[in-house]
């Protein structure tokens, strides 16, 4: 007999069709190849809908900053001529503090708009808070799902922060120990409810961050003249890339490059009950940001609107260590005390910077809000009492869950180019995986690989040629 | 009326529940997740006065009735900010020192 877990993942897409309000099937082209674009313009708002959707509910118009310390500072130890400008969009002064707000405020317009009562995400991450506040606005209600414990009833401080603010915005939290059925819960939620899923990764929700790529370009034509060099997008699921440099390109910025950074966690199993509070970071980290970018279609929707390999033109990677001093830094050089997962992108712009021409410009495209718990005191003291060793040092040579080491000096801050190629050739194969044994891709199944990989159907032919 | 170890009806309350025993959990965990069983903590207003440890009905804030155990009483939060680091307090007066200096150097 299938197990609880089965058979409510057996109608999993019966469930997710009625509690999206979309059927999927009719984007869909072949084993491997589906209407990408025709799926993104299915809910039929454009732009201009979006940003007046979100300025209703207290969503975008954040301020962007330039971080002239922060620049004097990686000049202060560049080779000469060189120290790019560094910007931020200050994206904690969002509602609920953080560009998860965007994400939210067009899901729950959605709902509000179709009649639903209620509803539900899975999320340990800000996009609760955004969730439980926009709900809240909108009077809808609205549940939860957090994998937050260890099952020793031992939860993050970062973790259990992101809890109290979904219940101060009246949210009901199911707390849970760790592991993917967390997905399966939520499925159970939606169908006794009949809630709408206000999943991270609809289209609702990355066209809600197209918003912000805009508003970067337009704010840095109106502060610098021109469009960004680079944008640095934190990265997990994807959905912040993705949406970020469709709103970028969408601004006509077609020469800006768009870097995606995450903290690097390799070694750590992300669900394993003993990993859970040795990572001093609950989003933001190669745990999501690889598995997601190399395989999107493994989120709850039938078809992933976040798919960074699309977009991405390199991926940095950065670790824990470095992040909390780059955290402690913005916050006494610039006046900016921000969360640190939010920072991971900061981090990998003072690497990046450092590389670059002076004139050259470098936007990080998110801050998120701090506080207690979540905070980079509350979670090196955490991992310290988990068993981690934090020490000062070169952080190269941290090993994540058995070591955080923090820099001396800002020299050491130095991002690493994850391998893009081996990415691509890990995407192509998890596709022709999924499409079934036996199944022989088409031409267009090659240009739709070629598209969802950023490179063209010789590349893609010779990846599989290869495999 | 609520006690350190009693609730009462109406009081606000968190209960906790097995949602899945091992046998039942996804395939392909590691070990050290596999053996547990999967537990959720849920908050709501009892529906009847309980002792900690006993079986509670509550309704939560969507207006689901949850069944577990009763586990916590009003209950709150406790995370904090600690003490700051050794490795990081340092970092403020180190970087502002080569600010300055960076830009007394002539640039």
């Amino acid at each position: 007999m299938a197990s609880r877990t089965e058979a409510i993942m057996a109608r999993k897409g019966e469930i997710m069709k009625r509690a999206l309000g979309m059927d999927y099937a009719e984007f869909e082209q072949s084993p491997i190849a589906f209407d990408y674009e025709g799926m993104m313009a299915a809910h039929g708002y454009s732009l201009e809908d979006i940003t007046r959707i979100q300025r209703a509910g207290g969503v975008g118009d954040t301020p962007l900053l330039e971080l002239r310390n922060l620049t004097d500072l990686v000049r202060s130890y560049s080779e000469p001529g060189h120290g790019a400008r560094i910007f931020v969009k200050d994206e904690a002064a969002n509602m609920a503090g953080s560009f998860k707000d965007r994400r939210a405020s067009v899901s729950i317009h959605v709902a509000k708009e179709k009649g639903y009562a209620g509803v539900i995400a899975a999320t340990s991450g800000n996009y609760g808070a955004a969730v439980s506040s926009q709900a809240a606005r909108a009077s809808l209600k609205c549940i939860i799902c957090q994998e937050a414990f260890d099952s020793r009833h031992v939860g993050q401080p970062e973790i259990i922060e992101k809890s109290r603010i979904c219940e101060a915005f009246g949210a009901e939290v199911v707390q849970m120990t760790v592991g993917p059925e967390l997905f399966s819960h939520m499925l159970e939620l939606l169908d006794a409810t009949g809630y709408f899923a206000a999943s991270l990764y609809s289209s609702f929700g990355v066209s809600g961050i197209e918003t912000l790529g805009a508003e970067l370009v337009r704010d840095m034509i109106g502060q610098t003249g021109k469009a960004p060099d680079y944008v640095i997008v934190t990265h997990a699921g994807g959905g912040n890339t993705t949406g970020t440099a469709r709103g970028v390109r969408r601004a006509g910025a077609a020469d800006t490059r768009i870097v995606s950074a995450s903290v690097d966690l390799s070694g750590l199993h992300m669900a394993s009950d003993t990993d859970f509070n040795r990572k001093s970071f609950t989003t933001g980290h190669t745990g999501f940001g690889v598995p997601f970018a190399t395989w999107p279609d493994r989120a709850d929707v039938p078809r992933n609107a976040a798919r960074s390999l699309r977009y991405m033109d390199r991926y940095l990677t950065v670790s824990q260590g470095e992040v909390f001093y780059v955290t402690e830094a913005m916050s006494k050089l610039e006046g900016l005390e921000r969360g640190p997962s939010g920072n991971t992108a900061m981090t990998a712009a003072m690497s990046l910077a450092r590389d670059l021409p002076r004139d050259a410009t470098i936007v990080v495209q998110e801050t998120e809000y701090t506080g207690a718990g979540k905070h980079h005191w509350a979670q090196l003291n955490f991992a310290r009492e988990m068993g981690v060793e934090v020490l000062s040092g070169d952080p190269a040579t941290s090993v994540p869950g058995k070591t955080i080491v923090i820099p001396e000096r800002p020299e050491q801050i130095r991002a690493k180019d994850f391998d893009m190629a081996k990415m691509r050739r890990s995407y192509v194969r998890n596709a022709l995986a999924h499409a079934g044994e036996g199944y022989v891709p088409t031409a267009e199944d090659i240009e739709f690989l070629a598209a969802d990989t950023n490179s063209d159907a010789a590349a893609v032919e010779k990846i599989i040629a290869d495999l | 009326m609520a006690s350190a170890d009693r609730c009462g009806a109406d009081d606000w309350v968190e209960v906790s529940y097995t949602l899945l025993e091992p046998a039942d959990r996804a395939t392909n965990l590691p070990e050290e997740t596999a053996s547990k069983p999967l537990i959720a903590w849920v908050k709501g207003f009892a529906l009847s006065g309980a002792a900690m440890g006993d079986d509670l009905t509550v309704r939560t804030p969507t207006g689901r009735e949850v069944t577990g155990v009763l586990t916590d009483i009003l209950p709150g939060y406790t995370h904090t900010f600690g003490q700051p680091p050794a490795q990081l307090v340092h970092i403020g007066r180190d970087l502002r020192e080569r600010v300055d200096a960076y830009r007394k150097g002539g640039e």
